[in-house]
């Protein structure tokens, strides 16, 4: 069994977010990124069959500022192959889809798992757009996968907490929106292990040919929607107004 | 390239979903404004008579086929993707759900169309389109370069009563395109466990996310539900580390609710969690990072460390 997992690094929205000078992207100098958190969860699901049944698991990335640490860590995680994509210069999922169906299409895979979604896709998110690129099934906000031979059950998640069965067939690309277990968590030395004894192969994009057939006028922060009315103060000054409105609404 | 609008209708259970009508409300406010025609998609096995719920529409395509009975990635990609090569239209609406999720990107690739997602808002034109990304932290305008483009749109962006409009629509039947070699089958629909609350009957509602940080926090918080007479929710991530059960989380692909009172504790407001409270009657937001855009939709805002406002409440009360 292999597993393919793609990646990707992403802003981490703990940190405040600034424009650039340009107003249609964000400053990036200084900001701080992080691995999707859906692609951990999908990182999880496919180290998990591994433990569970024996699979090689390959992460996959487009070449980017912090992207060998995240696939240096996913080594640590216990991914067996580790492949980065060089040559892509633009930030469509379109096109990390295209060059990511470029690189897979020479890899032996049965299962290609990745984040449902990302924060910043907004051209689309990736599990689609390369099913499509490589003409295979795909079944998004996956919460669940049971495998068995080539056969595989997967849950997806609709709204309300139902769940739709589907049994499928492999090559399969799955959009994971939750792994059975948190995603595991690997301390920094062992990150810096995986460093020593793996590599990352490098291979290129290849022909692209397609982009997100938009561009963007203008980013901003949303406005406040009437914006909530703010209660200052200490905690407990906080504590004490918020008891008086909730009198005076009836609700206490 | 026709002027039409294509709205691609999202139905379960017998029930058409409410993202429909919030995407054919704003699909006549474009239409008329450009003079093009709305078309909603109806796909399904005998489920011709929802058509009558289309009445706003100017037209109805419906396609039966026994393999689009359910929901069906494959089948309903190549579905909406032959009906969008047939009629070329302008701009094709799907819903940012997880039925419209496997649709969108599929017709993008198949018909070489462009895609935007997450999209709050569309210009009365057409021509600018909003996605809310980075956890709805920030907007993006965007405007696309081909013929046509395809939207996704988030649940609750446009409101569903525009939409919502009984009549009879001239329905015209289409053939479905060949579904009898699909790989995935749909198996069965699994309802939700029922929990030990019903999160969508209570009053009041203590709502936590990220911000709690560790299960050991959450004693605090049912104590402050429990002095104010109502229940703990969560958001998704509280659920994913199996701190609650997956009965108590609100948003998107959780439970909708509308309490008297939505107390929120370390929660962002990410787009998917918004809409699933965004109808409370009282939103009060509490979390440490004063831009956060949970503040938008809040009547009354704090911005507080949690662990030092939650025990001042709970003295209080």
């Amino acid at each position: 069994m292999n597993i393919i997992v793609p990646i990707k690094q992403v802003p981490d929205l703990v940190e405040e977010l600034e424009i650039n000078s340009s107003g249609t992207d964000l400053d990036r100098e200084w900001l701080k990124m992080k691995l999707s958190e859906f692609d951990d969860h999908a990182l999880e699901e496919a180290l998990l069959i591994k433990d569970d049944q024996g699979a090689t698991v390959t992460a996959i990335a487009l070449a980017s500022d912090d992207i060998d640490k995240a696939l240096f860590a996913a080594a640590a995680k216990g991914a067996d192959r580790l492949i980065k994509i060089t040559g892509v210069e633009g930030s469509s999922t379109h096109e990390a889809a295209k060059a990511m169906a470029n690189a897979i299409q020479n890899i032996d895979y049965d299962i290609i798992m990745t984040g449902v979604q990302a924060v910043d896709d907004r051209d689309g998110q990736l599990a689609v757009l390369l099913a499509h690129y490589l003409s295979v099934p795909h079944v998004s906000v996956v919460t669940g996968v049971e495998l068995s031979g080539n056969k595989l059950v997967v849950h997806k998640e609709y709204g309300g907490g139902m769940v739709a069965e589907f049994e499928g067939t492999t090559p399969i690309v799955l959009g994971i929106q939750a792994a059975k277990e948190t995603p595991r968590y690997v301390p920094v030395a062992k990150v810096r292990r995986a460093m020593r004894s793996s590599s990352i192969e490098e291979v290129s994009s290849g022909d692209l040919g397609v982009d997100s057939g938009s561009t963007v006028s203008k980013m901003y922060k949303p406005e406040s929607g009437g914006g909530a009315e703010m209660i200052d103060g200490s905690a407990e000054d906080q504590a004490s107004k918020l008891m008086e409105i909730l009198t005076q609404k009836g609700v206490k | 390239m026709s002027n039409q609008i294509l709205v691609v209708i999202e139905h379960l259970k017998g029930n058409i979903e409410d993202i429909s009508f919030e995407m054919l409300g704003k699909a006549k406010e474009i239409s008329s404004n450009t003079g093009g025609e709305l078309v909603a998609l109806l796909m399904g096995n005998g489920v011709d008579g929802m058509a009558g719920q289309l009445g706003i529409s100017d037209k109805v395509i419906y396609v039966d086929d026994e393999n689009l009975a359910e929901f069906n990635p494959q089948a309903y990609c190549k579905t909406v993707a032959s009906v969008v090569a047939d009629m070329q239209p302008k701009l094709v609406m799907i819903g940012n759900t997880s039925m419209g999720m496997d649709i969108a990107g599929g017709v993008s690739v198949d018909q070489n169309m462009p895609f935007i997602a997450y999209v709050s808002g569309i210009s009365g034109d057409g021509n600018t389109i909003t996605s809310s990304l980075y956890g709805g932290k920030m907007n993006v305008d965007s405007a696309h370069t081909g013929d046509g483009c395809v939207v996704s749109v988030i649940s609750g962006s446009f409101p569903a009563d525009a939409g919502r409009m009984d009549g009879s629509p001239s329905v015209e039947n289409a053939t479905a395109p060949d579904l009898s070699n699909l790989s995935l089958q749909f198996k069965q629909l699994i309802e939700p466990e029922s929990g030990d609350v019903d999160i969508t009957t209570q009053e009041i509602l203590v709502s936590v996310g990220r911000g709690i940080q560790s299960d050991d926090n959450l004693p605090m918080v049912e104590e402050l539900a429990s002095k104010l007479g109502g229940a703990v929710s969560c958001s998704r991530p509280i659920v994913d580390s199996k701190w609650l059960a997956k009965t108590r989380q609100v948003g998107k692909s959780g439970l909708k609710v509308k309490p008297k009172l939505y107390l929120t504790l370390g929660i962002s407001g990410a787009p998917e969690h918004i809409e699933g409270m965004k109808d409370a009657d009282l939103i009060v937001a509490v979390n440490t990072d004063p831009n956060a855009p949970i503040f938008d939709y809040a009547h009354y805002g704090i911005v507080q460390d949690i662990f030092d406002f939650i025990p001042a409440l709970n003295d209080k009360l």
